[in-house]
């Protein structure tokens, strides 16, 4: 379970993240939404220790996370993927997914040996096959399409084997077909290796018919929570964000 | 790039070393045994390079450092000291080593073009070092009265021919030996440092370190090639720790190009070749070097092993598309 308390940072006299408390059961898949500007990746960054809050406390399984370097939080089981996928251009998914995980394994320094490293191809064929790019696997990083870049980023993050996943917007930049191919992706892969994933999504039909639960920030704070049907009907969340009462018009 | 496997690589080592030595029986030709060390020497020195340019994305303009401290370092022990010449060559490499520890540390955190500037002042300072401490060095004049090189395990290095087996196997191993870096799990994951250092360190992986132990590794095999270089001459100059033999490096990876392993080995026989035919013909060798840099820095943009891959990767791309055109077609 994640859990995180009182959450705030502040740059300047802004406060990105204000007083914000949240759970995150272990297992469940929980979207979250807000105009540009709720926090929503500083929200991100502030889990995976990318930034460092200026009060309150990240705990994960009973272990506090604020402190720690974004390397000791990635090995505690934070994994992220990126709103622009963070790739290595020049190597082929089979490698990226070899390297990652040669990385998990504590191999990445070897001399000794050949790459891929010891006992690693079995996971990294798994996560490609899981998430539709063990097809092009020769295919050098650069040369794939934007969607399966993408989805080589979260394959990056599954090798570490997180035992919570964050996507920042993991459809960004796709055409309407593309995103719901994605988030399906997406909750497949929430399914099959159940863990706690949270995402962040702009595309209120998405997020409605596929988030469980729903959190909204808006102007650093935590505006509501809930699930689709209560989020849709609450007053607070329509005045600040959705406009009209969401589904009742295409908005 | 295809992968070869650990044996078909020490297969073409085989082969190559067993070409090399049997050079001599079939010629009589004082320069081409010369030509064969000095491109032991430069080889071993380009490919160093590559391992930080090419696989780590660490464009060093003081590489020459380790070349002429490789040079200077089993020189002087060879000259002040008597050991035999495994244990000076032994010891050239842990100096090395320990100055690459001390000055990597100081470079490898710094960003592209501090890490080229830094490097180079590094060079200069010690080849400013040479050049004013004279008693220990010889100052401009170089390291005087030769290397003694005494025998060893029945190898005398003052023989033309035992040199030049020793520079040929001297290539061979540390080719092998670089080759194992690159292709190791550490190999793989510079290449990652190089492409994307923020998301390498997100995996768990440290940056600083891997980095350091690549301009270490580096340093060592380039200061073997400055020893091959200072028994060939049996001396060690100034020029040898000059920028200009960082730049010379630098040319060598971009004319056999970086993409590939055997790329940098290439560049040096070219370069080496274009050396020998361009001194004969004129006294302007610097003004055809310039143009032929320019000629592949900014008219191919590539070295020549890229051109050939790519030439390669092109043809099968061809097949794969017709293939899949002929599926289509069905």
């Amino acid at each position: 379970m994640l859990e995180i308390k009182n959450l705030v940072k502040a740059f300047g006299g802004l406060r990105a993240t204000d007083d914000v408390s949240m759970t995150f059961e272990t297992g469940s898949l929980t979207a979250i939404i807000g105009p540009n500007g709720a926090g929503k990746s500083t929200f991100f960054n502030l889990i995976t220790g990318a930034l460092t809050p200026n009060s309150g406390s990240i705990v994960l399984d009973r272990e506090e996370l604020v402190g720690l370097s974004q390397m000791q939080i990635v090995r505690r089981g934070i994994g992220r993927a990126f709103q622009i996928a963070s790739i290595f251009p020049s190597l082929t998914v089979e490698e990226t997914l070899l390297g990652a995980a040669a990385a998990d394994s504590g191999q990445s320094g070897s001399l000794l040996g050949r790459f891929p490293a010891e006992g690693t191809r079995g996971e990294a064929e798994r996560v490609a096959r899981m998430l539709g790019l063990w097809s092009k696997r020769n295919v050098p990083a650069s040369n794939l399409s934007h969607g399966d870049q993408k989805l080589l980023d979260i394959a990056l993050a599954l090798m570490l084997r997180p035992k919570v996943l964050l996507l920042d917007e993991p459809t960004a930049g796709m055409g309407p077909e593309e995103r719901w191919q994605m988030i399906e992706k997406v909750r497949q892969l929430w399914e099959l290796e159940k863990i706690t994933v949270v995402f962040i999504e702009h595309d209120m039909d998405i997020v409605f018919k596929v988030a469980p639960s729903i959190r909204v920030l808006c102007y650093g704070r935590l505006l509501a929570q809930g699930t689709p049907d209560e989020i849709r009907s609450n007053p607070a969340v329509i005045e600040a964000y959705l406009g009209t009462a969401h589904g009742e018009e295409a908005a | 790039m295809p992968k070869l496997s650990v044996r078909t690589e020490l297969l073409v080592a085989f082969a190559a070393l067993a070409v090399l030595a049997m050079l001599p029986a079939f010629t009589s030709s004082k320069a081409l045994v010369d030509f064969v060390i000095r491109a032991a020497a430069f080889g071993l020195f380009a490919t160093s390079l590559n391992l930080l340019v090419g696989y780590g994305g660490m464009v060093s303009f003081g590489h020459g450092l380790f070349f002429g401290l490789g040079a200077y370092s089993f020189g002087l022990l060879m000259q002040r000291t008597g050991l035999p010449i495994p244990v000076a060559f032994a010891l050239t490499l842990v100096i090395s080593a320990l100055s690459g520890l001390v000055i990597g540390a100081i470079c490898v955190r710094l960003k592209e073009i501090y890490f080229a500037f830094v490097t180079l002042a590094f060079q200069m300072l010690l080849h400013s070092l040479i050049v004013s401490w004279v008693p220990l060095t010889g100052g401009d004049q170089g390291l005087l009265g030769g290397i003694p090189r005494p025998t060893f395990f029945g190898v005398n290095l003052a023989n033309h021919i035992h040199l030049y087996m020793t520079s040929a196997v001297l290539l061979v191993v540390g080719l092998l030996l670089m080759r194992q870096i690159a292709q190791s799990p550490f190999g793989y994951t510079l290449r990652m440092i190089r492409d994307n250092p923020g998301r390498t360190s997100f995996l768990g992986v440290n940056v600083f370190r891997t980095k350091l132990t690549a301009f270490v590794l580096a340093g060592v095999f380039a200061s073997a090639g400055g020893t091959i270089m200072s028994l060939f001459v049996s001396s060690a100059y100034p020029d040898f720790a000059y920028w200009t033999m960082s730049g010379e490096a630098i040319f060598i990876i971009m004319l056999g190009g970086t993409s590939t392993f055997l790329g940098p080995m290439v560049g040096t026989v070219v370069l080496l070749l274009l050396n020998d035919v361009v001194t004969r013909i004129t006294p302007h060798y610097g003004l055809v070097l310039g143009i032929v840099i320019l000629l592949f820095a900014l008219g191919l943009r590539k070295g020549i092993t890229d051109f050939i891959v790519e030439w390669f990767d092109d043809r099968r791309t061809a097949r794969i598309t017709a293939a899949d055109a002929e599926e289509g077609a069905r």
